[in-house]
């Protein structure tokens, strides 16, 4: 017969091996943030990136189509004006999976980023800009979307 | 191992324009086949760009992005000729690394 102690011990030991053994779902994937992915709206993923409470700011923008003909494919952009960005995030409100891209800002690049995104329905897009100093900025954009992207 | 990226970096003065498409198919694991079965995810997770080897972008990619990706961003202090790599890495453990001359 175990004791408590001894069984705590050991299930923490086989975390350990599986997470050696690259077995372990979340700490596998270290690099890619699976919990900010499955983040169902915008102060999720912030949270689950280590950022504040996001707060609606001028200086970030968003672009894209005021009405997109095909959601597969709808052409959004994030910039911001601000120094001492350390991401920026572009987020799809009504998609299953909300976040759709993180870019880590060096000094090397400038903090602009465009690509395109699925979108399901009309929604909201969001550009947030994570601060340096722990600030999280973000502006939204509606797109009316008269195809849906995500299958179906 | 997917095909070939299109990579075109172009320089105006200090700040370089660099466009990226990427071919991949960026199954979302939502949409069924018409034998209702899920198809599963399949989708870029991360890329990274480096100029001339040192690295300046990250990103990190959901199953939102679109298929065959395309993105864009803008590097400082490229001049022409300087190499611009580009890599992305799938969920399934793939990856690929295209390469392009800033002009």
């Amino acid at each position: 017969m175990k004791t408590r102690r001894e069984m705590m011990s050991s299930s923490a030991k086989l975390a350990a091996l599986l997470a050696s053994a690259g077995l372990w779902p979340a700490i596998s994937m270290a690099a890619w943030p699976q919990s900010a992915f499955d983040a169902k709206s915008l102060a999720d993923a912030s949270k689950a990136l280590g950022g504040s409470v996001p707060v609606e700011s001028k200086d970030v923008m968003v672009t894209g189509p005021d009405i997109a003909e095909n959601g597969a494919v709808v052409p959004v952009g994030c910039s911001t004006t601000l120094p001492g960005v350390k991401r920026l995030l572009l987020l799809v409100e009504k998609n299953p999976s909300v976040l759709a891209a993180v870019f880590d800002v060096t000094d090397a690049v400038e903090p602009s980023f465009n690509t395109r995104v699925k979108m399901g329905q009309s929604s909201n897009v969001f550009a947030v800009a994570m601060m340096s100093d722990g600030k999280v900025l973000f502006a939204s954009k509606e797109i009316k979307v008269t195809l849906g992207g995500c299958g179906g | 191992m997917g095909d070939p990226m299109r990579i075109r970096a172009q320089s105006a003065g200090d700040k370089t324009t660099v466009r990226v498409l990427m071919s991949h198919e960026m199954e979302t694991g939502q949409r069924r086949d018409p034998a209702g079965k899920v198809i599963p995810a399949w989708f870029i997770q991360e890329v990274s760009a480096a100029l001339n080897g040192k690295p300046v972008l990250a990103a990190q990619w959901g199953p939102s992005v679109a298929k065959n990706p395309f993105m864009q961003f803008v590097v400082r202090g490229a001049k022409a000729g300087d190499k611009i790599s580009v890599t992305w890495l799938d969920n399934k453990g793939d990856k690929r690394t295209d390469e392009a001359t800033v002009s």
